[in-house]
């Protein structure tokens, strides 16, 4: 145990996840030598992240106005969205250049142990969306063609894509689609593991 | 295949042991408590993951070590390799293959291969369906390592579901999310459940054959995979052992059909599992039911014949695995004991076929002398091998 304020940091810092105590004490010695300036920016950039952040009204994701930099983009392709759990999945959605629609982050998966179900989600607003309603700032949206379903390929990420489905399939004329599951690039075929060859041989595609 | 060397570290009552064994009969001979049971536990660990004898591993680290290692270098056709695991109560284990990490433990599942037989096996005669099923879901594993995702995968859904199904009492009306799981409880149900059907069909002849040579005085008995869906046994009664449960058309045409009847049950008991908040229909509250002649054999089997029956299931077990190649190691352990003269020199011969059986006893004179092989002595944390009898 140390004394006073720097037994207090390595407390505070030992609570973030991916943090064990011995992390916790190179950090905070690292924190205590540290230059003054860089202390006063983490500082600053803590403080914001509680009050400066607010979520986009649109799609939920983290944004510094009302309306995130994706959602306010006029070049992106509205007609076109992308479903997430959470905004580090738009993140690496984003990394990929690929993708040039828009985002609904849900906040998360159906997780009945966690004490999430659709309540909890963002999915009555992904339907006001999809719906075609007009949002709080009185414009008037395009209609949207295609819901890209991107939840984690695991049991509670397939259970939301599953209940999704079965409410979107409702709109006419709506396309729902879902991410290919298969094997990663750059990988060796005799690496992967069952379920993922096993899915990717079900979902083999045409090569001709 | 053979254990060629076991190293076992904090493990159990030993601070250190190192033992070489050889094809064929091993024996590890000690009085009570000196720790005979742990180093064949050891072995069936690294085949498992898991303890035959506790279902927590906070017991296999030694009192006041931090971790428990157990290594072992097993030969299949001549090839070797070492697997090694590193177990930290409460923390993921870690395991290496050849000296190298491999990511998830389960990665280790297949490499080393067993069957064990022990006093707690009484209950897989005696116990709860939960045993038998268990025993089940353990020789899949056996057979393809896959398995244990397929299990793995079911009870996530289910813990997931029962967890809805708690809360929907209060939420009355909404039961969209409920479909959702409904869904995913019926196939990733339907999956295991037709993997047992098959298992079962294949291993019950092997049971009747291996009960009749251990007990060859005794009525039949016969294996039978039972769902409480009046659908899926009438599927289970009509499997024939034919099938590979590795995944072949005829398993995904059984899973199929599974799927559908048990979607229909979870249907119908909607309003009961609502008002009781469990989950009542799937391939958890399945069972494999043991026959003695005309009758079942739970309640009714003396307790020689439970021994017997117990025995039968565990060398069935075994002749499935070695019928479809690498062969197991057995491992009996403190079984001899127990058995009368006539059944231990049946046990004995049945044992004597297996490419390496390892065999721990207190008394040496137990063991029947058709096990000739080495004897190892274990005292006071010491082992005493290389005696040939």
């Amino acid at each position: 145990m140390f004394e006073g304020p720097v037994q207090d940091l390595i407390d505070e810092l030992g609570r973030l996840p991916g943090i064990g105590p011995k992390s916790a004490q190179r950090l905070a010695f690292h924190l205590l030598g540290a230059e003054e300036a860089d202390i006063t920016r983490l500082q600053d950039a803590l403080a914001k992240v509680k009050a400066g952040v607010v979520f986009c009204e649109v799609c939920g994701n983290v944004s510094e106005k009302q309306r995130c930099r994706i959602c306010a983009d006029a070049r992106r392709d509205a007609t076109l969205v992308c479903v997430v759990e959470e905004p580090k999945d738009v993140m690496a959605v984003e990394r990929t250049r690929e993708f040039r629609g828009r985002y609904h982050v849900l906040g998360g998966a159906l997780d009945p142990m966690g004490g999430i179900g659709p309540d909890q989600l963002r999915v009555r607003e992904l339907l006001r969306r999809i719906g075609g309603q007009q949002t709080e700032g009185g414009e008037q949206e395009p209609e949207i063609a295609e819901v890209i379903l991107a939840m984690d390929p695991n049991t509670e990420g397939e259970a939301t894509a599953t209940y999704l489905v079965r409410l979107l399939r409702d709109f006419p004329g709506l396309a729902v689609t879902k991410l290919a599951s298969g094997l990663p690039m750059g990988g060796d075929l005799e690496f992967a593991d069952e379920l993922t060859l096993g899915r990717a041989l079900a979902g083999r595609r045409g090569a001709l | 295949m053979y254990v060629r060397e076991l190293s076992v570290t904090d493990f159990r009552s030993w601070a250190q042991a190192d033992l070489t064994f050889s094809p064929g009969v091993s024996v590890l001979v000690g009085a009570n408590g000196q720790g005979k049971t742990n180093l064949v536990e050891a072995v069936g660990y690294l085949a498992t993951l898991g303890s035959h004898r506790v279902s927590s591993d906070a017991p296999l680290v030694r009192r006041g070590a931090a971790a428990a290692q157990v290594r072992a270098t097993v030969v299949n056709d001549g090839r070797e390799l070492t697997v090694q695991v590193e177990i930290q109560p409460g923390k993921a284990n870690r395991a290496r293959v050849n000296r190298s990490p491999v990511t998830r433990a389960r990665d280790i599942l297949g490499i080393v291969r067993t069957v064990v037989f022990a006093p707690e096996d009484l209950a897989l005669v005696r116990g709860d369906p939960g045993e038998r099923r268990g025993f089940l879901d353990e020789l899949l594993v056996a057979r393809a390592p896959r398995w244990a995702g397929v299990r793995a995968d079911y009870e996530k859904v289910l813990r997931q579901r029962s967890a809805l199904l708690k809360t929907a009492r209060h939420a009355r009306g909404d039961t969209s999310t409920l479909e959702v799981w409904d869904a995913h409880l019926a196939r990733a149900g339907a999956a295991l459940t037709a993997g047992r059907i098959q298992l079962a069909a294949a291993l019950a002849p092997h049971v009747t054959a291996a009960y009749a040579a251990v007990a060859p005085e005794s009525v039949p008995v016969g294996a039978r995979y039972r769902s409480k869906v009046a659908a899926v046994d009438e599927l289970a009664g009509t499997a024939d052992g034919q099938d590979d449960v590795t995944g072949g058309a005829a398993h995904a045409e059984l899973a199929a059909a599974v799927e559908v009847a048990l979607l229909e049950e979870i249907g119908r008991r909607r309003d009961q599992e609502i008002e009781r908040g469990v989950c009542l229909v799937g391939p958890h509250r399945d069972e494999l039911d043991l026959s003695l002649g005309e009758g079942p054999a739970k309640g009714f089997a003396s307790h020689g014949e439970s021994w017997a029956l117990a025995l039968a299931l565990r060398l069935g077990g075994f002749e499935l695995l070695r019928e479809e190649g690498s062969e197991p190691i057995l491992v009996l352990d403190d079984v001899f004991a127990e058995l009368d003269a006539r059944r231990r020199d049946a046990l004995a011969r049945t044992a004597a076929r297996a490419e390496q059986v390892l065999v721990t006893a207190a008394v040496d004179d137990d063991v029947p002398s058709v096990l000739n092989g080495t004897r190892y002595v274990i005292e006071a944390g010491t082992v005493r091998d290389g005696v040939a009898s």
